[in-house]
Parts: C-alpha cells; structure tokens; sequence
C-alpha cells in the first residue's frame, strides 16, 4: 500500500459533471451504495418483495427475465411502465429499468416515471447499431455493459455511471462472465506496469479516451463502481465474481428460474458479502435445490447478446 | 487507533479509505464477535433495507445494541443513521429491524428516488467551531432519509432548508406510516447524542475529511489508550484472504 496517502479526484476533465442538476458525484454515489450488494431481475411486485426480503440492494423492474427472452425470442423492448411503477411501489429498494440500446426515448419515459438506474442494455434488442445514448443528457444515472476496458471506458464517457461486465445473460452459465471480468481487469493490471510514454497507442489500441485511460491507470481500477452480470445462477459463481475483483453482482435468471427462489436469492447475498470465507459460502451453498437448467454455449444456434455491441 | 466498520453491504471500502488518509486503521466488521476487538464503529452508507437483512441473517443485531449501549461511539451515515434512530418511518412492509440510541425519528427515503438526490452545502457550525475549516460541508444526498424529530438530549449539528418545488413524497407508494403528512420546510441532517453520530449525508464520498476526523476525536475522548494493546490483536488475526484490500474509487472534491 505505498499510494496510501494519494487521493484521486474526479473532475480534472477526466469525467466531467454536466448538468448542475444531478451532478456525476450523485449518480456514481447510488452505485457505491450499492456496493457488495446483488441486483435481481423480477418480473412481477411479488418477486421483487422477495428480492427484497432475501436482501437484494436494488431489483431490475422487467416483462420477462434474460432465459425467456431467450426461449421465446421476438424483438426485447423496454417494459410496461405500469409494470415497473407497479414494482416500484412494492418495495423500498431502488428499482432499475432496462431501455434498449441508443433508445433515448425509453429512457427518458423510464426518468419520468422515477426508476432509480436507467440499464442501457444488450439484453433488449438493438434500437441504434451505432450509437449508444448520450447519457450526459440525463439526470437518472446509467449502468452499461462492457466485455473489455476499452468499452467499459467508451461507455463511462457517454456518462455511464456504473458498469457491469456483460457475461452471457439468460444462460445459467458463467464462463462468459468470467471471460469478460478477467479480460477488464487483465487489461488494468497491463495499463498499471505501463510506461506513461505508451498509454498514448494503448488507448488508440483500445479505442477509449485517454484522459479516462490515463486516470484508470493511475487507480489501479475501473473510475466508477463495476459490477458483474450474466449467467450468475449459484452462490459460489456469484463469490467467484467477487473474487475477481467486481464490486457486486446481477443475478437475472437465476434466481427465479430456479426451483426455491427464496432459498437461492438469500443464499446468494450472502455470498457476496461473505465471498471471501468459504466456510460461510459452503453453508449457503448446501441444499437450494435445483439451479437453472442453463445453456451450453458451445450450441452454435445459441445467439451472444454480448456481441450486440461495442 | 483501530476503528471497525460495519461491512455487510454498501460504502465501508470509501469509510475505511477515508480512515487511511486520516492515518488510521479500519477493520471489517461483519460477526459479531469482531465488535469485541473494536472501541468504535461506523455503519455506513448503503440499503438500509439490505443491511438490516444482512444483519439479521448474521445475527449482528444483539451484539450492536449492546455496543451502543455501552457507551461506545457509534456514527451512521444515511442508511448508518436510520440504524441507530430509536424510530424510523417509511420502511418496507412489515418494516425492518433497528438498532436504535438515538432518540429521534427518521424518514427512511425522506427525498424521494435517485431522481431527488443531490448535492447541497450544508451549514456545519459545530464542525466548523471544532475542526476548522469552511463553514459549510458539502453533503451528498442520495436517496437519503431525514430526521424529522429528535429528543431533549440530542444535539442537531446540521439542518438543511427544502426548497418547496423538492418536498414530494414520490414515495406515497411506500406507506408512510406518519400521523401528519404535512411536510416540514426544514429537516435536520446531522444529529450527536452523547457517543452516538448521525449523518443524513455521506461524507464518505467527498474529499472533506473533518466529519471523520470529529467522529476519531470522540473516539478518542470515550475510547483512551487503554485498550489499545486489545486493538493490535485485530490485525493479526485476521486472516489473509481478507486482506486483498480493494483499491478504492476517486472521490469528489
């Protein structure tokens, strides 16, 4: 711990706060209250009481989980408002809302009804192949999804204020999760022992901005809270991200596509705040009874949601 | 001096940063029996609904009651706060467990959702007479409850003015289990009651490190050197896998 006496600052440019309103310190500020905390996907007010009994810190208001999306297929938009304001009356917790991907609509209609955290996602189907929201024009806070540094940093300057590495949603499996969170956090330990000299060509390489490039060096990590997502559908995988360095976790379908809800909802929270005692994780561990089915993702037909974008 | 840090969920890595920079040792507290190894604590910011469940399920609740009770200080930020008010209004059905000490009444989410969250600098007289500085803090609101009344014995250190347009109770969905639903224009956001702190506000967040620094000087005045040689003994028996301590996020100035 030599840089124990450093404090980092944000604002030198590197992210900058807009609008007055709802400065970047408020946004990132909910998403580090979230810290250590599991966010589950629910689709109706009775799951989300249950997310909230077993102690989710926060719920992601959806018509259908990541797995029937899967199943079902169709175009994936955002959900009912009256769903999610339904949802948001049932319980204290903050409740998230997906809009598609460069939707600035949806996202917008999500802002007026009131949801905590705009999820500009993949998951849903694509509404722009090339842009993605320009989320500095928002006073809710976004959290977007990223399979390497380079988008995760692309994203945090569109003014994401939170990120979650991508995985394989609605799969029960979590090597894509794994993939993508050893691939950022690879990359940070690359940029750390980095020359300063060769920060220029490594942020061209990844084509991200080099201020944020230059300042997630200097931390040693990701400038805003980073959580983990897709195909977490065990405590053990869940403490397994945690593990590697993520500051909590998204459960989607697992929890509720699995056979004892409540059971595996506590279970996993548990797990994340005590990912790093295995006595403890083998005890929540013991008798869920069965976890999602999951998906093999070496089945060619099945489509990568990650790849959606960049 | 070691102070240890309610970790269960939410913003202990930022308290236990803030303690590094002031010079001192911040241990994770997250069983019961590690609250022996510590003369004071802070409950830090998060989901208060989360961390009662996660204290509930860890059985943590007994052993900090009895902490507050023995005179030991104790300072919550935001959902910390709402932990050591002796009432709390606007919780989840069926309500959540407290802690409790502080002899007054919280509005859990007394703001609204993330929309109502903001920033503000808050007049701190008392802070400012014992650590220097500014007068004002500047406080982060996020989602953030309010006290809106507090006993003979507490001492209010902070209020913060609402501007009218800023009083909605977005959160009717929530039963707000309040007697008169008139709200009042000024609400308190930091509150001190014999060893016990309250803020509404994070100033884990912020760059500003005078309230940390007021809150080590109660320790300091409750705690004494005499228990010093107890403290040391945290630190080793921690075990390594524990240890691979977090780097933290950049803070706001």
């Amino acid at each position: 711990m030599a840089d124990s006496g450093v404090v980092t600052v944000y604002g030198n440019g590197a992210i900058y706060e807009t609008t007055k309103k709802s400065p970047f310190s408020v946004k990132v500020g909910l998403a580090q209250m979230l810290r250590g905390g599991v966010i589950m996907d629910v689709v109706t007010p009775d799951q989300a009481r249950i997310a909230e009994e077993a102690g989710a810190c926060a719920v992601m208001a959806l018509e259908r989980v990541p797995a029937d999306i899967r199943s079902q297929g169709g175009v994936a938009r955002m959900s009912d408002p009256q769903l999610i304001k339904q949802i948001k009356n049932s319980v204290t917790i903050p409740v998230m809302a997906k809009a598609r991907i460069g939707h600035f609509v949806e996202a917008q209609i999500l802002e007026a009804i009131g949801v905590d955290y705009v999820d500009e996602s993949e998951v849903l189907t694509l509404a722009d192949e090339e842009n993605h929201i320009n989320k500095h024009n928002f006073r809710v806070p976004f959290v977007c999804g990223c399979r390497n540094l380079g988008e995760a940093l692309r994203r945090i300057r569109e003014g994401a204020a939170m990120i979650r590495t991508k995985g394989e949603a609605g799969t029960g499996n979590v090597v894509e999760a794994v993939r993508h969170v050893r691939s950022v956090m690879g990359d940070i330990r690359v940029l750390r022992n980095m020359d300063d000299d060769e920060v220029f060509t490594f942020a061209k390489k990844i084509a991200a901005p080099y201020d944020l490039v230059m300042q997630t060096k200097q931390l040693g990590r990701l400038p805003v809270v980073q959580f983990a997502a897709g195909g977490v559908a065990t405590p053990a995988d869940a403490a397994l991200m945690m593990q590697l360095g993520c500051d909590g976790v998204f459960v989607g379908s697992g929890v509720f596509k699995s056979g004892d809800p409540v059971r595996r909802a506590r279970a996993i929270v548990q797990a994340v705040t005590n990912y790093s005692d295995p006595d403890v994780l083998a005890e929540v561990s013991c008798g869920l009874g069965e976890a999602m089915v999951g998906i093999n993702l070496n089945d060619e037909k099945v489509e990568r949601y990650a790849n959606r974008s960049e | 001096m070691v102070v240890g840090v309610l970790a269960l969920q939410g913003s202990f890595n930022e308290h236990i940063a803030v303690l590094r920079r002031l010079g001192v040792k911040g241990v994770e507290i997250k069983k019961p029996e590690q609250l022996d190894n510590v003369s004071s604590l802070i409950i830090p910011g998060g989901e208060s609904t989360t961390m009662a469940k996660l204290a509930e399920f860890h059985k943590l609740f007994p052993a900090l009651r009895e902490f507050v009770k023995m005179g030991k200080p104790v300072w919550g930020t935001c959902a910390g706060l709402i932990f050591l008010a002796d009432k709390a209004v606007g919780q989840k059905q069926g309500g959540q467990e407290l802690v409790g000490g502080l002899d007054c009444t919280v509005h859990r989410n007394f703001f609204g959702s993330q929309i109502q969250s903001f920033e503000a600098d808050v007049s701190v007289p008392e802070l400012a007479s014992k650590e220097g500085g500014p007068e004002t803090f500047r406080g982060v609101f996020i989602r953030a409850p309010a006290i809106l009344e507090v006993g003979p014995e507490v001492e209010v250190l902070a209020d913060y003015l609402v501007p009218s347009n800023k009083v909605l109770y977005s959160s009717s969905t929530v039963e707000i289990q309040e007697e008169n639903s008139t709200p009042e224009k000024k609400v308190i956001v930091a509150v001190k009651q014999g060893s016990l702190l309250g803020t509404a506000f994070h100033p884990e967040l912020t760059a500003d490190t005078r309230w940390h620094s007021y809150f080590l000087k109660m320790a300091g005045e409750v705690g004494g050197g005499a228990s010093s040689s107890s403290i040391v003994a945290v630190g080793e028996e921690d075990p390594g896998l524990n240890q691979q301590s977090k780097i933290d996020l950049p803070v706001f100035q």
